[in-house]
């Protein structure tokens, strides 16, 4: 595998939460003030217990939502967002779904699938161009997501729970597949899950939210090399780490509860 | 479940019971584990039974049954036809109800009048589909005008419920003064009965888009002219062929009415009905009935067939 940078050492930071509070129409007290700051070539995990506010994070960084207060930034290119569902167009083909973003935003249709073909591969789903979203399995579905959000060659890259509804095999290979993918492209990750093997398996860093309203309670630097094995999730020194987060998040789950 | 359950699930049954206690086996080192019963029947071997089933067995709808069950259901309406006619009618009054033979006879094999049925079946099936085709485009402009913005849909919405409220009698008269009494009437009248199904399901259609499309959408900077043609319109498809089979038959309907109230041009069905009424041929005017009915009924089938060929483009394995 040709790695390209060491991941987690950048100074450079690639999107920032600055102080923000979120507070919706309804009155619902999502974010309380809260500071994340993800720096180039990181991979960064958030666990929090349901509702605290961690899709409202990516959300807020996708631009999809506006903060009350505080400032959100990034580096004003686009953006690949993995939806928590494949949001997969039904009626379009695997190609025609992964060439999508591409349409969008008026790339070249030449570009486009040269870049299909090649995202394709990546995700290991080469041969399955003309298949239709509802022809394939939940985790094909995903790796089609992924496919799509590469295609831009996005430098931010927001994940939401994407693999929460896969079971834990097909779990553990895709956390496998992105952990290389993570190795290969250019990317800096906000990763959300409710997983913690999965956050402490993937991440630089893995950062703990409270319970809404949201704020950052832990910030677990992980120490392990790149790239990693799959073995690596029983060792020793990866139980303490995940056990740390687990203290973290229970902790974190009965401030309210 | 308490942790008796968890524990001794597969021998619970086999074990004895002693005083509302249940000994569940022996620890690792070598005591008994006992346990509250949770509930002494539990512990009876004789009363387990095979579990009932709580689901219905699912019918059998094969591609035989699709075929059989209808024509059943109409050899038996085909049956009590006869015999209210020929059984239960008066031989002088059986020019009621006349029977499903003579009906043919008089109304499909009879050359002239035939001839006469079939043209007038042109004439409102012609009125009728150029009335469907102008609803759909009328209906389905109507919804993406009204799907764009929130105040074009409450300026216009209350109107497109009108329409299916104004009693259409009242309306026909008028649109011959406008626009006199021929086919461009009639074609007018369809539209006006037809049009309301197809502005609803397709703004249905055209909201029914998840919200997390809509962002990916917004995500690679889509505009609403983009996001209608490759999601909303899409999305909204099968919505909207669920429109047209409900209008397709009433576009028959508002032929028919059509035709009954202007007598220019071309006699359509609704025409001949009046003329058949006024000479008491019951035989004509049942013929004329499952004619028109099949007409709406085979537009029906080509929309579901439609409908079908989308849903399973949208999910089957490619060709
Ligand atoms: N558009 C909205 N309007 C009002 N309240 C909202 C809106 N979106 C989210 N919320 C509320 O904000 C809180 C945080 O929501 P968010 O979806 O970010 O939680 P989450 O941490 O992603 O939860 P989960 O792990 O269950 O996905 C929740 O209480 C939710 O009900
Ligand atoms: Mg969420």
């Amino acid at each position: 595998m040709e790695i390209t940078y060491t991941p987690g050492r950048s100074p450079v930071p690639v999107a920032r939460l600055r102080s923000v509070s979120m507070v919706f129409a309804d009155g619902t007290h999502a974010l309380d003030d809260i500071s994340i700051e993800l720096r180039q070539s990181e991979f960064v995990s958030l666990v929090g217990p349901s509702g605290c506010g961690k899709s409202t994070v990516l959300r807020l960084l996708a631009g999809f939502e506006v903060p009350s207060t505080g400032a959100v930034e990034t580096t004003g290119d686009t953006v690949g967002y993995v939806f928590q569902e494949p949001t997969l167009l039904p009626w379009r083909t695997v190609a025609a779904n992964v060439t999508l973003p591409a349409q969008l935003t008026g790339l070249p249709a030449a570009t486009a699938r040269d870049r299909a073909g090649d995202v394709l591969r990546r995700v290991g789903l080469t041969g399955f161009e003309r298949h239709r979203p509802g022809q394939l399995s939940g985790g094909m579905r995903m790796r089609v997501s992924i496919a799509r959000a590469l295609m831009l060659r996005p430098r931010l890259f927001l994940f939401d729970e994407p693999f929460g509804a896969l079971d834990e095999i097909t779990r553990e290979r895709l956390n496998e597949e992105l952990s290389s993918l993570f190795l290969t492209e250019p990317f800096s990750g906000l990763f959300v899950t409710h997983s913690v093997p999965e956050a402490v398996f993937l991440s630089t860093r893995v950062l703990v939210m409270s319970a809404r309203p949201g704020r950052i309670v832990a910030d677990v630097a992980v120490p392990f090399g790149w790239p990693r094995a799959p073995g690596l999730r029983y060792t020793p020194e990866f139980a303490a780490l995940a056990s740390r987060v687990s203290t973290a998040l229970r902790d974190a789950c009965e401030v309210t509860s | 479940m308490n942790e008796a359950d968890v524990a001794n699930e597969a021998d619970e049954a086999n074990e004895p019971v002693t005083n509302g206690t249940v000994t569940t086996g022996t620890a690792e080192n070598g005591t008994a584990v006992v346990v509250p019963a949770r509930d002494a029947r539990a512990a009876d071997p004789a009363a387990l039974r095979p579990v009932r089933p709580t689901r219905r067995p699912p019918g059998r709808s094969g591609r035989l049954v699709r075929l059989v069950a209808p024509l059943a259901t109409l050899a038996v309406v085909l049956f009590g036809w006869w015999y209210g006619s020929v059984r239960i009618l008066d031989p002088d009054r059986r020019f009621l109800l006349p029977p499903p033979q003579d009906v043919a006879r008089v109304g499909l094999l009879d050359g002239d009048n035939r001839a006469e049925l079939l043209g007038g079946l042109w004439s409102t099936s012609k009125v009728a589909l150029v009335g469907l085709a102008l609803s759909i485009v009328i209906g389905v402009l109507f919804a993406i005008v009204m799907s764009q913005a929130r105040w074009v849909e409450h300026s216009l919405y209350p109107y497109a419920v009108v329409l299916q409220t104004i009693p259409i009698l009242a309306v026909v008269p008028l649109l011959g003064f406008w626009f006199g009494f021929e086919f461009r009437s009639r074609v007018i009248v369809c539209v006006l009965v037809a049009v309301f199904p197809i502005i609803t399901n397709t703004l249905f259609g055209l909201r029914s888009v998840e919200p997390d499309l809509h962002d990916l959408f917004s995500l690679y900077g889509a505009g609403r002219v983009r996001r209608l043609v490759r999601l909303e319109l899409p999305a909204a498809l099968p919505a909207a062929i669920t429109g047209c089979k409900i209008s397709a038959g009433l576009a028959v309907i508002g032929s028919i009415i059509a035709d009954f109230f202007f007598r220019q041009g071309d006699p359509g069905i609704g025409r001949l009905i009046d003329i058949y009424r006024q000479r008491v041929a019951t035989e004509q005017l049942l013929t004329a009935l499952f004619l028109s009915s099949l007409v709406g009924l085979v537009l029906f089938w080509g929309f579901e067939a439609l409908g079908g060929f989308v849903q399973r483009r949208r999910s089957s394995r490619p060709h």
